[in-house]
């Protein structure tokens, strides 16, 4: 940003701590941005005379005689249809030069929809993935994250459930992603010729850990401007939200805040919300649907960040790999898609409720004919029959390179059921059954 | 004259105020900023500093700026009006705000103060009233709502006129009260009520001697909510806690429902409005929208109005009982307004309790619980407030301070289990853990005695003891084998996981299941303890399990059937059929 002629310029900081800095300054705003020897910073705290700024990133090199100068203005993003095909650091800065966005300036974390002005989701999101869409069929205007250890393939799964959905935007929130990831994302996104609809606003490991909490305000500015302006269904992916609640812990240390749980700030359940809940259906037709990924530290759900996560999603998704067919799957078991009742054999066939609890059912039957195997028990023809089926569930349906519409999942689904089971084993309403079952 | 201050520190949304006036705990401000001014609440003085909470963002906001401060606390404002309507956590209408978003200190009326009422007087000129007595009454909806003395005026009132019978605007004088010194006082239809006081306008709070019914078994039947009592539900995420306090919502024998949305999912506010407004009252034929008011701070609101929320449902419940009727007040999730409670004492610095809660959280807990209760009125009616609100422990863990202290003062604790919820075993109330303490009291075992059957308690306890037994049995059989224990170790077992399937599970999707009358539930259950007191003999564990598997699915279509109806009847039949077939073998 510039520097304008009526600005006052400060050059005595009396406290420097590793992520802020205090100093003397009169009428300054409260959340007002400022640079400080040349490094973007942030109001965070009006004492009287005494300010105290969060810089972004990190203080390393800043003197006590170093230069401040307040901006007068909270973060913006220049927005417009130029943002499509663009990416940016956290400050809304096009990465790697190109020219910078002409647009209407918006405060980035903006206020909040009204409640009785949204509209209730039921426009179905197709990802071709079985675990998704025939199980926890994701639904535009809602917010989902997976919850994912480190080493399982999250990004890729993700950048699939991107590629298939048809929204008009993609909007991807990168924070603390690795170089590499961020690569595949941009190569990914060139190859398949749909960078006209990306937007990437991107804080990899190589920067500063707190300019990520500026990302997902980035991205989410850009999306309402898309889906409220335009009226387009816009998608938002955010990788890593933990990443993101580190940086939040480590502000809120540096200004020797009292941690709560896993030293996570207090505020940590409000302020993952205020992100979460951007996700809307609105009476425009526009929409943004939020798919996030949580790292998990050894599949611990009980940790505070996935635990508030859970509370303010609809729903979660869990990756394992199969270990009968090796095959990566969307756990059915643990995944859940709260919205799925607003879709599920509404705006899908009429059996997909049925088929869908049925399937689970028999792949849960399988689950408990394996642990008694293993525990030296001998199997029934029943537990021999449900441990294949559980196979080609698996592999037909579950697996994630697997890519087909909900209805021929559907037909899959009551393929195998016949293959393996008789009517009363299945135990699907005998409306449904009359229709679809298939005589082998 | 106002006091005025000027702002001198911020820290997020706690402002410093420099005052030069007088100023009082949790007087309500407002700091004048871009034209608007934001609302904020006073809660904590130090000399001549007054620390504010600002219930918006503060974002721009500088040294200097200028504060006025009203004179009074949070307010409710209380009047014809206030059914079926969407509030925030301060009241405003947020049907009525402008545009898509809501911008920074925009304040809309809680009722149209131009609506007329038909209003019918109730008292006559000479009589002596005091605070909450009923001058008159109009229709809302189909309610009966009081015109009452003001519940401010704390003296004892001769009434010198009361309106006649007509149509009137809420801000017109319905009554004209003289008090002891000649003063006369006029009365309208709106009166206001500071929110964090408890409203004491009647003559007493007995124990409750009544149950509220909610349509949902594992409560109604096995540890049934007072009328007048507190419950809550703590319960992990994904254990199905909203869809129960929906199905209570729609269900309940109650007049009024306040739905608190306290910091949860905007989209779950949207499916009440989408849903209620079409759905049938089964107990009034009116709409179930049309008893309901939803006050909602959702998880992207401003977190200071969301402890504000939850005083604003209950001052407003306080008001309706009063008028002697039945309030149910539903709050999702108190946690949220206890993680509130802890964000502001973290910015005032005070020292944390356990989890970084401030140290009073048990005292702030149970004296709001305590707001609820039956109350007789002065003249002889009563009314209730039953408050049940849920709680989401981190990680599931019980043992954490909201669930611990709120534990302490609800009298019924209904625990959803991870288990129950993983295995699809819904409501996942945990049977064993969750108890009602209203099953000890005298009166309500008396009341259930004449209103269900006699000896309904006892048999309620046998139930709980046919779970237990069921439980251990099951512990038995997992560590010895299907082979290594007595069949009557799965008689057991099975005869638990029919009271479990036929009466703790309950299909809240379902059109005739979701909602179960008390009448239905006593048959039911009635019909399950017989079959657990028949002496069967089997052969071998598996026929023991086949033979109560084929029982459960029978039972199960039972459930699922009109009530009395012919299939129900064919249904009842079958079990029937099917145990005396086993008996006779």
């Amino acid at each position: 940003m510039e520097t304008k002629a009526f600005q006052k310029i400060y050059t005595k900081i009396d406290n420097i701590t590793k992520a802020t800095v205090s100093l003397r300054a009169t009428g300054v705003g409260n959340d007002e941005l400022a640079s400080v020897g040349g490094k973007l910073a942030q109001v965070v705290k009006i004492s009287g005379d005494e300010v105290t700024l969060q810089v972004f990133e990190g203080t390393e090199g800043v003197a006590t005689d170093s230069e401040v100068v307040f901006y007068g203005e909270a973060p913006k993003l220049k927005v417009s249809d130029d943002l499509a095909g663009r990416f940016f650091n956290a400050y809304g800065e096009p990465l790697e030069g190109g020219a910078s966005i002409e647009g209407e300036e918006r405060e980035i974390g903006g206020p909040t929809v009204n409640p009785f002005k949204r509209i209730q989701p039921s426009e179905l999101i197709a990802t071709g993935i079985a675990g998704i869409d025939l199980n926890n069929t994701i639904v535009s205007g809602q917010k989902i994250p997976f919850f994912a250890d480190p080493d399982q393939p999250y990004n890729q799964v993700m950048a699939m459930v991107a590629m298939r959905a048809k929204a008009d935007k993609i909007i991807l929130g990168g924070m603390g992603m690795t170089n590499d990831d961020f690569l595949y994302f941009r190569n990914l996104f060139e190859n398949a010729g749909v960078l006209d609809h990306i937007v990437c606003f991107i804080n990899t490991t190589e920067n500063p850990p707190v300019e990520r909490l500026l990302i997902p305000d980035m991205a989410l500015t850009a999306a309402e401007y898309f889906a409220v302006d335009k009226g387009e269904k816009v998608l938002v992916l955010l990788s890593d939200m933990t990443s993101y609640a580190d940086a939040l812990a480590i502000v809120s240390n540096r200004m020797d805040q009292i941690p709560s749980k896993d030293s996570m700030p207090g505020s940590l359940y409000s302020d993952l919300a205020k992100i979460y809940e951007k996700a809307v259906q609105l009476p425009n037709g526009g929409s943004i649907t939020i798919i996030a990924v949580t790292t998990l530290s050894g599949g611990d759900i009980t940790h505070a960040v996935p635990d508030n996560t859970g509370y303010i999603t609809e729903g979660q998704l869990f990756l394992r790999r199969d270990s009968d067919t090796g095959k990566v799957i969307v756990d059915p078991f643990r995944s859940l898609s709260r919205l799925k009742q607003l879709v599920i054999g509404k705006k899908t066939r009429e059996d997909h409720p049925q088929v869908m609890n049925a399937a689970v059912r028999l792949f849960s039957d399988a689950a408990n004919a394996k642990t008694k195997l293993e525990n030296g028990f001998d199997l029934s023809d029943y537990d021999e029959r449900a441990l294949k089926f559980a196979h080609d569930y698996s592999e037909k349906l579950l697996s994630i390179d697997v890519n087909i519409d909900v209805t021929e999942m559907l037909d899959t689904a009551w393929t195998l059921f016949s293959k393996y089971f008789n009517k009363t084993e299945v135990a699907i309403k005998e409306s449904l059954t009359e229709k679809y079952w298939q005589e082998v | 004259m106002k006091t005025i201050g000027h702002v001198a520190g911020i820290i997020s949304n706690v402002v410093i105020v420099r005052v030069s006036g007088a100023v009082s705990q949790n007087e309500i401000c407002y700091v004048k900023l871009d034209g608007v001014r934001l609302m904020a609440e006073v809660i904590k003085v130090i000399g001549d500093l007054a620390y504010v909470q600002v219930f918006d963002s503060t974002r721009g906001m500088t040294v200097g700026t200028e504060v006025e401060f009203q004179g009074h606390m949070l307010e409710v404002t209380l009047a014809p009006g206030i059914l079926s309507r969407n509030y925030d956590g301060l009241q405003n209408d947020l049907e009525k705000m402008d545009g898509l978003f809501i911008q920074r200190g925009s304040y809309t009326d809680p009722i149209d103060f131009d609506q007329e009422w038909d209003f019918e007087p109730l008292a006559k000129a000479g009589d002596s009233v005091s605070a909450g007595d009923w001058l008159g009454q109009v229709k809302e909806k189909w309610v009966d709502h009081k015109i009452m003395v003001p519940f401010v005026m704390e003296e004892v009132y001769t009434v010198k006129s009361v309106a006649e019978k007509g149509s009137y605007k809420v801000t017109d004088t319905m009554a004209v009260l003289v008090d002891s010194e000649g003063m006369e006082h006029k009365v309208t239809m709106v009166q206001k009520w500071p929110v964090k006081k408890a409203v004491k306008a009647y003559v007493s709070k007995p124990r409750p001697t009544t149950i509220m019914e909610t349509g949902v078994r594992a409560i109604d039947t096995f540890n049934p909510i007072a009328e007048g009592g507190t419950g809550f539900i703590p319960g992990p995420f994904g254990a199905g806690k909203t869809v129960l306090q929906h199905a209570i919502s729609k269900q309940a024998d109650a007049d009024v429902i306040l739905m608190v949305a306290c910091g949860e999912r905007a989209n779950e506010v949207v499916e009440i409005c989408a849903e209620f407004p079409e759905l049938d009252d089964p107990r009034t034929g009116h709409k179930l929208m049309e008893r309901t008011t939803i006050i909602c701070n959702t998880s992207n609101m401003p977190v200071a109005a969301r402890e504000a929320s939850v005083y604003t449902g209950m001052a407003i419940g306080e008001y309706y009982r009063a008028m002697g009727l039945k309030v149910l007040i539903l709050a999702d999730s108190t946690s949220r307004w206890a993680q509130a409670l802890r964000e502001m004492s973290n910015r005032l610095e005070e020292l944390p309790g356990q989890d970084a809660f401030p140290m009073d959280l048990s005292a702030v807990i149970s004296n709001f619980y305590s707001r609820s209760g039956k109350v007789v009125l002065r003249n002889g009616a009563t009314g209730s407030v039953t408050f049940i609100g849920t709680v989401s422990p981190a990680g599931g863990n019980l043992k954490e301070p909201v669930t611990e202290s709120t534990k302490k003062a609800a009298r019924c604790f209904y625990a959803l289990s991870q288990g129950r919820a993983d295995s699809k075993r819904y409501p996942a109330i945990d049977p064993l853990d969750s108890y009602s303490k209203y099953l000890e009291y005298p009166e309500i075992v008396e009341y259930l005695d004449n209103k269900i059957e006699k000896g309904w308690v006892e048999s309620v306890v046998r139930g709980k003891n046919i779970v237990q037994r069921g439980k251990e049995a099951n512990e038995q059989i997992n560590i010895l084998g299907d082979d290594g224990v007595p069949v009557e170790y799965h008689e057991q077992f099975w005869k638990s996981e029919l009271l479990d399937f036929v009466i703790l599970q309950q299909d809240a999707f379902d059109s005739i299941d979701a909602n179960c009358p008390l009448e239905r539930q006593r048959f039911m259950f009635d019909m399950v303890l017989d079959v657990c007191d028949k002496p069967f003999k089997f052969v071998d564990f598996e026929d023991c399990s086949s033979f109560f598997k084929g029982l459960i699915n029978q039972f199960r279509q039972m459930n699922y059937a009109e009530w009395k109806s012919e299939k129900f009847e064919a249904y009842r039949a079958q079990v029937v059929e099917t145990v005396s077939n086993k008996l006779n073998a």
